[in-house]
């Protein structure tokens, strides 16, 4: 018998292997359309019927009647609303390559590796005793074979080592075969699919046996399940909301599930499916457990155990062969909850923990330090043997004595501690690192304290006071009893306080704390998934070397994979080589398909090590800064060009305005001349046609009216002289005649030529002779005309009652200054600087001249090399004139 | 019978020609050179025609002009204007000043005796 079930055993296994090889190779060729679709997922989904379920059920609803449901139920729901959560999850896994639970978590919180490590531990923990109960579920069942009617032989056994040996081969066979990014366990899916078959059958049959070949049909078992003490509809509210919550929990939260459920999806379209399909299955799997279970109490001798019964019932009524099936129903249940956990543990412990050891203690030479691709293999391979290891052990350990579904319970509680963190971390962008850490810590403690620990039994790991009086005899913390909360079941108990108190501190620690940049960025990559495919966390182009980057590539996924990723996007981009550029868009994408291989946080820390960069939160930042940067300095050289036109437009301004002022000035320089040449015509022409047609004028008005002619006549030739000469001197045409010549000389010429033209008012004149000895060389005769023009000017304007004109001589080296200063009021402040322009008489009165003897004078000056101007502060009208004495010295 | 004019002009050439023309026609000249005051001499003398230089010293033309416009006892005063400045801005800005006639130097002596009587309607 035990022989035969070696056989058999071994024969499933090796159809498994079979089967597991034909779909991978099937999935590598490209011909594995079939192995996505949606039936096969939802199969894959029922690892979640585990030997537990599978023989615990009927056990459960043994000893607690209808509750088994509850555990079924949870999932139902769960993937009946998958809208809501599911196919966000869904969806972001495929988005952010999420390789785990863990990973999860760690890529929402800011790529923490802190929270990776915490979500591995918590899992290892949460799922070593789960594997233990596999192995015991198997190792139980073998015995019933060879002890029929007498199960329940305790002690490690070569069984379970074996098996544990065996599932660890087809594990790390099935389960690293490759690091595709797109990694998916197509081999594996297939053959776990292939065993939800099974095991519904296997329990669909004994059930039929049951039902149909014990109780003679349906009625018959109604009226059996009437009459035994499960048939009374007896529900405890609390705890049946408390298991469906934790099962519903544990379905989202379990490593296994999460791998089958978010790693292993390929599209909305499978969840579709699922979603009526697997809450079926789930129905099925439950439909005959009752009748079994009552069956079972009915026929089998007292104290048999009531875990078993699907087994020892057929075998009990001699049908080996469906005990067989049975048997293989089990194995299956357990064999494939074994071999996920080993692959989403190992995935965890690899990435989260060796992977990131690995590389601290080869910083910095990732790309060029030898086979990393191997290295991710050989740590995930280790880690599976490593996980199988430690639940034998914890078999060996336990002895397995634990009524199965207890510990099932156990471990639903551990791993429903990530729960808040993951919806909150999804749903809500205010979630921070900081509180995950907080919720899942805290969690995990009170899990720990008043659940996991007081498993082990009362006084194994917990001392008995604990229980019966509180730690160190404080009655609030007792670990059935928190806080004075007392009667309740433990389970209920323990459920209560770890997933309140942890969601609250992930709530209060996600307030009072700040996010991180990068924690942002992730935070509304998850929360958006359903909205924005796209993504905010970049890496700043530049630094990496696409050739480092390859290298990398190739060691982790592939040379050849690496080889088409990159020429893709080099296509993408337009270039012809194998080689894209590290655009930011690119450097995401392959930190998304190493992310695939090595886990979110650790393939950051990969392309940060060739990139150059910490952190992209820092890069990011640093971006930020640039462009600030830039934008300051943009905006400076739009300010310095701004002045820049501001001092143009100034230029023009004054330029424009000195246009307007010449124009205004040429106006009036022909308004002027106009009205200086008009007004000596205008008495000129009134007097001749006075003398012409007037009748009967004296002699003496004649005379007198023709001298006003003459006079006025030779004004106006004045007037013209003056203007010829001006102009002549503006245009440097003039033509000076230089000579030798005493200032006292060429003054004394200049006042008797001033005194001649003006006779009628005493104008004293005072002089200095000695200082006036100086010989100049000059054109004499240009500079008397200056003189004559500056006395004429005092003997006109001087207004004191007793006009006195100082001529101050002051000689120099190589010059002589030559002061003329009246007694007079002098020119105002504001006339002073355009006394010297052509017609700008100081007053309208009647001066007689034209206004063109200052400009004359000035031009003139500067001809002989020297200048003229105002004196202010002189008390009276005072001008300068400074000349070379000798002409030739002068800048000509 | 003609009647007074005030003739405020600072060129002494100029006025005695104007003088001359306008008292042989019968009209009593009167003379002022300065722009300073010209306003008052023009109200102090109420004459029945003014003729005024616009470049006089102190005061230009058109300011006496305005002030008196603005004053309703000689707001419809005769006004002669006389300049020595041809240009058309300086029409316009006689006229606007309130100017009834605007006459450029030098001019003909018939001219202005007409321009006088037909301003006073005489």
């Amino acid at each position: 018998m035990l022989n035969s079930l070696a056989a058999i055993s071994v024969a499933y296994v090796a159809l498994l292997f079979a089967v597991a090889f034909f779909a991978e190779r099937a999935a590598r060729r490209g011909r594995g359309n079939w192995l996505r679709a949606p039936i096969v997922y939802t199969l894959s989904l029922s690892i979640y019927c585990t030997a537990w379920t599978f023989y615990g059920a009927v056990g459960s609803a043994a000893r607690n009647g209808f509750e088994y449901m509850t555990i079924y139920l949870g999932p139902s729901l769960v993937l009946i609303g998958w809208w809501w959560v599911l196919r966000k999850l869904v969806r972001i896994g495929r988005a952010q390559r999420i390789t785990s639970v863990a990973d999860l978590i760690s890529s929402r919180y800011g790529k923490s590796n802190l929270l990776g490590v915490g979500v591995t531990l918590l899992a290892v923990i949460g799922t070593t005793p789960y594997i233990a109960l596999q192995l015991q579920s198997v190792t139980l069942s073998v015995e019933v074979f060879g002890h029929p009617g007498l199960p329940g032989t305790q002690g490690p056994t070569s069984t379970a080592f074996w098996v544990a040996a065996g599932l660890s081969v087809f594990t790390v066979i099935f389960g690293t075969r490759n690091l595709d990014a797109n990694e998916r366990h197509h081999g594996v899916v297939m053959a776990i699919a292939l065993e939800a078959i099974v095991k519904l059958a296997a329990l669909l049959a004994v059930g039929a046996f049951v039902v149909w070949g014990m109780s003679g049909g349906i009625s018959g078992t109604l009226e059996r399940i009437d009459a035994s003490e499960l048939g009374h509809w007896n529900v405890q509210g609390g705890r049946w909301v408390g298991l469906m919550l934790l099962s519903a929990a544990a379905f989202l939260c379990l490593p296994r599930m999460f791998q089958v459920l978010v790693v292993e999806n390929d599209n909305d379209t499978q969840l579709r499916m699922a979603a009526w399909a697997f809450p079926l299955y789930l129905m099925l799997m439950s439909l005959f457990i009752v009748p079994i279970a009552v069956v079972g109490l009915d026929v089998l001798p007292e104290g048999s155990n009531p875990d078993l019964f699907v087994l020892t019932v057929p075998l009990s009524q001699g049908q080996d062969g469906l005990a067989m099936l049975s048997f293989l129903g089990g194995f299956s249940s357990a064999t494939s909850m074994v071999i996920v956990a080993a692959i989403a543990l190992s995935t965890m412990v690899s990435n989260h923990i060796v992977m990131p050891i690995w590389l601290r203690f080869t910083t910095g030479t990732a790309s060029v330090s030898g086979d990393v691709r191997h290295v991710v293999l050989l740590s995930r391979r280790i880690s599976i043997a490593g996980v199988l290891l430690l639940g034998y052990l914890y078999y060996a350990m336990s002895g397995g004595g634990t009524a199965l579904a207890t510990i099932g319970l156990v471990s639903f509680t551990g791993v429903a501690q990530v729960l808040p963190a993951m919806l909150g971390g999804i749903f809500w962008r205010g979630a921070t690192r900081l509180g995950a850490l907080a919720g899942i810590g805290t969690g995990f403690v009170i899990w720990l304290y008043t659940l996991y620990l007081p498993s082990f039994g009362p006084g194994v790991v917990l001392p008995d006071s604990f229980f019966a009086e509180g730690p160190f005899g404080i009655a609030s913390l007792n670990p059935n009893a928190l806080f004075g909360l007392d009667g309740l079941d433990p389970l209920l108990h323990a459920v209560l306080w770890s997933l309140t108190l942890n969601t609250v501190a992930f709530f209060a620690a996600s307030l009072f704390s700040f996010p991180s940049p990068l924690e942002r960025l992730q935070g509304a990559q998850f929360v958006n998934v359903t909205q924005a495919p796209g993504s905010a966390r970049g890496w700043t182009q530049g630094v990496a070397q696409a050739e480092d980057l390859m290298v990398m590539s190739q060691r982790i996924i592939g040379a050849s994979e690496a080889v088409a990723l990159f020429q893709q996007a080099a296509r993408e981009q337009g270039l012809d080589g194998h080689l894209p550029e590290p655009t930011p868009a690119f450097l995401q994408r392959l930190e998304r398909e190493l992310a695939g291989s090595v886990g979110a946080a650790t393939a950051h820390a990969m392309i940060g090590q060739i990139v150059g960069g910490a952190a992209v939160s820092v890069q990011d930042l640093m971006a930020v800064a640039d462009e600030t940067a830039q934008m300051m300095e943009y905006s400076a050289r739009l300010e310095a060009q701004s002045a820049e036109l501001s001092r143009t437009a100034a230029q023009l301004r004054a330029a424009n305005d000195k246009l307007t002022r010449l124009s205004v000035q040429k106006d009036a320089f022909l308004s002027q001349i106009s009205h200086e040449l008009r007004t000596p015509m205008t008495s000129i022409r009134a007097f001749s046609e006075i003398l012409r047609d007037a009748q009967g004028l004296s002699d003496e008005e004649q005379s007198k009216y023709a001298s006003i002619i003459q006079d006025e006549a030779i004004r106006l030739t004045r007037l013209l002289d003056d203007l010829l000469d001006l102009s002549v001197l503006e245009n440097g045409q003039v033509s000076l005649n230089v000579g030798q010549g005493l200032l006292r000389d060429v003054l004394d010429r200049a006042l008797a030529a001033a005194s001649a033209n003006e006779g009628e008012r005493g104008l004293e004149v005072v002089r200095d002779p000695v200082a006036e000895n100086i010989r100049l060389h000059t054109d004499t005769e240009r500079l008397s005309q200056v003189f004559i023009n500056l006395v004429t000017n005092a003997r006109k304007y001087c207004d004191a009652t007793a006009p006195r004109l100082t001529i101050r001589v002051e000689p120099h080296e190589d010059r002589v200054i030559v002061d003329f200063i009246d007694n007079g009021s002098g020119v105002a402040t504001e006339s002073q600087d355009m006394i010297f322009e052509k017609f700008a008489r100081v007053s309208d009165q009647k001066a007689g001249g034209a206004g063109l003897g200052l400009a004359i004078c000035r031009q003139i000056v500067v001809r002989l090399g020297g200048e003229i101007s105002y004196l202010p502060g002189q008390g009276g009208g005072a001008f300068r004139v400074i000349l070379p004495r000798e002409f030739a010295l002068a800048a000509q | 019978m003609a009647g007074q004019v005030l003739l405020i002009e600072d060129e002494p050439n100029i006025i005695e020609a104007i003088k001359f023309i306008l008292s042989r026609a019968g009209w009593d000249v009167a003379t002022h050179s300065n722009g300073v005051d010209a306003a008052e001499v023009v109200r102090a003398r109420a004459p029945d025609i003014l003729i005024l230089d616009v470049m006089l010293p102190g005061r230009s033309g058109y300011d006496i002009l305005r002030e008196l416009r603005d004053d309703p006892g000689f707001a419809d005063l005769p006004v002669l204007m006389l300049t020595a400045r041809g240009q058309s801005k300086d029409r316009e800005m006689a006229e606007r000043a309130g100017a009834s006639r605007f006459m450029t130097k030098p001019f003909a002596n018939a001219d202005v005796l007409d321009a006088v009587r037909a301003l006073t309607g005489a």
